[in-house]
């Protein structure tokens, strides 16, 4: 079957600013798409291009394997919500809901067989005789997703729709989205710049920077192997670790020596990764360092840090030192030792280290 | 706004306060007295007999109440030659405001959702251009009208005079609806062109349906202009199909022997009477209307 969305060197320019380059992205029925990046990374106006909201400067682009480049919004079967959820303020939430088939001249019967069913689906019956301006913030959200849904389109847009919501209600609506993702086993494509969103919903993450994809994979691969610095450094919270190391070749394998201000400069053994250059950049997820007393099991090797900042956070405990001039953040158990001020010993687990080029910032190993 | 200021916590200056809100009410009441001075002679005026007008009082109340003067002023007065007083000219003035306020301002209100709403290449410089169009001097557009209207074939005729106001209207009205369509988010544009919506469908369904402010507003800026307008009504129309506004000219300056006064106080109040009454019907909205850009919520 061919691929429900596929876009090939798609490049987009106001003038002679290029805001896309050679975006290459395809996802199959039932994938669920999640572009991400930082504000201007050019993730929105991606997916305007893909609603036909914006035209195309260069490349093509197909719904369900016909070819939409040039096809206008309203004949490309899908259905998009908005971050300001872009509900029609003078209708009631009924009439925003069936403005679609009411536009395209669909039966009344089925129209409102239609509204009923997404109405329970969404739990939105009591409000259908209201106006958008009478409704709160999760009920506006929940009216623009039953304005999407009753569609039942080929292709769901998302822009940012949860942007919107108090921290509460938008873990609450996320959940959801996934739970409808699942039930409808619809195809989605949903922009955010919250790497949690990302993780926790996509089946498949692009990662975007300057109008330039800098990974595509999916949430696994994106975590554990960013394929840079900057994917390395956006996804994952606290971010990961990022250390200028020197390396050098012995019997074994490759010693990594992390320089420190105040003192000895830590030197770990990597047995898998044998070929690096003599600088590099040493990648290291909080999770993968750990309170050598209470860590148990696993390949890890050790050394004494002094400790800079606890941060207790409920269920962890994030522990702040000084490691190769940065800033390096440890994520304990929260019945760690760790006090501010004072040394720790702290276990390393080098299985699942990634390695950067210390110029360009690509991945080595 | 005062109330503002005001809380209940400084009972010390609560006196004080008081004795300022009167000033400021007996101050406004000073103000609004003397405004009405002028209506309050013209009403009075038109409602005594020319001997009593000649005798009385300026200020006087009327001992007798006549409405012989409206009756003239109506259906008798002369405007030069013919002495049909306000009536056919009134008519003229309605057949001329309404068709040209309903062009100016369904056309202003589809320039402002173009510009705002439907972005292009050069909007805009189109827009300044429109803006421009505000600033010009009606004296300026005389004689380039006057011959349009020639090679139109719509000189001196009713249907001329609305073009013409539609034309000199549309400035203002693009500008009044461009302001008010830009506060809206392209989102709802974008929402709607994804439900299959096309340019007309989301100017009637959506845009349209919103706009009951600044249509308010520019009803009332229209009708107002066209309504009072002198010097178009006089150069772009001939006998019968001059607006009310020259007519009242015509009754008050073409008059021999005796001045009528209560005649022509009655024609002028007949005169204003529309534009009167649409303010103080639309008044509220006119007001909630211009501040509907700067306020939101």
């Amino acid at each position: 079957m061919a691929p429900i969305l596929q876009i090939n060197n798609l490049f987009k320019s106001y003038g002679t600013v290029e805001i896309l380059k050679d975006i290459n992205v395809s996802i199959e029925q039932g994938d669920f798409l999640v572009l991400v990046g930082p504000s201007g990374c050019g993730k929105s106006t991606l997916l305007n291009c893909i609603a036909g909201l914006e035209p195309i400067t260069k490349g093509n682009l197909s719904i369900g394997g016909q070819d939409m480049t040039h096809v206008s919004p309203k004949d490309r079967d899908i259905a998009m919500v908005f971050q300001s959820y872009a509900l029609y303020p003078t209708m009631t939430v009924a009439k925003n809901i069936t403005f679609g088939m009411k536009v395209r001249g669909i039966d009344q019967a089925i129209q409102d067989q239609k509204l009923e069913h997404v109405a329970k689906q969404l739990q939105i019956e009591p409000l259908l005789h209201r106006k958008p301006a009478q409704l709160s913030g999760g009920q506006r959200q929940r009216v623009a997703m039953g304005r999407a849904l009753v569609r039942d389109p080929k292709l769901f847009l998302f822009d940012e729709p949860l942007s919107n919501l108090d921290a509460k209600l938008r873990v609450e609506m996320r959940t959801e989205i996934k739970a409808l993702h699942q039930r409808l086993g619809a195809s989605m494509v949903y922009v955010t710049h919250d790497q949690i969103e990302a993780m926790t919903l996509a089946t498949k993450i692009v990662v975007m920077k300057g109008g330039v994809i800098q990974q595509i994979g999916t949430p696994s691969e994106i975590y554990n192997r960013p394929a840079n610095q900057f994917v390395a450094d956006f996804m994952g919270s606290p971010a990961m670790n990022l250390i200028p190391v020197k390396t050098r070749k012995n019997g074994k394998g490759t010693e990594i020596e992390i320089a420190r201000g105040n003192g000895e400069p830590i030197t770990l053994v990597d047995t898998q990764n044998t070929d690096l250059p003599a600088d590099v950049i040493l990648g290291v997820r909080p999770e993968d360092i750990a309170d050598a007393a209470l860590h148990r099991g696993g390949d890890t090797q050790e050394a004494d840090c002094l400790i800079d900042i606890v941060e207790p956070a409920g269920a962890d405990t994030f522990a702040v030192m000084q490691l190769g001039g940065n800033h390096v953040t440890a994520r304990l158990h929260s019945e760690t030792g760790a006090v501010a001020g004072q040394n720790l010993r702290l276990a390393f687990d080098l299985g699942k280290v990634s390695y950067f080029a210390a110029d360009t910032g690509e991945r080595l190993n | 706004m005062t109330d503002m200021s005001f809380t209940p916590s400084q009972s010390g200056n609560r006196s004080g306060k008081i004795v300022l809100r009167w000033a400021l009410y007996i101050m406004l009441g000073v103000f609004a007295l003397f405004y009405l001075m002028p209506l309050f002679v013209m009403v009075m005026t038109s409602i005594k007999s020319l001997d009593e007008i000649r005798t009385g009082d300026l200020i006087s109340l009327p001992r007798e109440v006549t409405f012989d003067a409206w009756r003239t002023a109506w259906s008798g007065a002369c405007t030069g030659i013919q002495c049909e007083g306000m009536k056919p000219y009134f008519w003229n003035s309605v057949l001329i405001a309404i068709p040209a306020v309903f062009i100016s301002t369904l056309v202003g209100a589809m320039n402002g959702y173009v510009l705002a709403q439907w972005r292009f290449k050069g909007a805009n410089i189109f827009f300044a251009l429109m803006l421009f169009g505000c600033f010009i001097p009606f004296q300026v557009v005389l004689l380039p009208m006057a011959r349009m209207l020639g090679l139109m074939g719509l000189a001196g005729t009713i249907s001329g005079l609305i073009f013409v106001h539609v034309i000199y209207g549309l400035g203002f009205t693009t500008l009044f609806f461009r302001n008010y369509y830009v506060s809206i988010p392209s989102e709802l544009t974008k929402a709607a062109k994804v439900d299959g919506a096309g340019f007309f469908r989301i100017f009637w369904s959506i845009f349209l349906p919103l706009s009951l402010p600044i249509i308010v507003v520019t009803v009332i800026w229209q009708f107002t202009q066209i309504w009072n307008d002198f010097l178009f009504g006089v150069s772009f129309s001939q006998a019968g199909t001059q607006p009310v506004t020259v007519a009242l000219n015509n009754i008050v300056n073409s008059t021999t022997g005796v001045k009528a006064y209560n005649v022509d106080m009655a024609a002028a109040i007949i005169a204003a009477l529309p534009t009167l009454l649409v303010y103080v019907i639309a008044g509220k909205y006119f007001v909630r209307g211009l501040t509907a850009g700067s306020v939101k919520g």
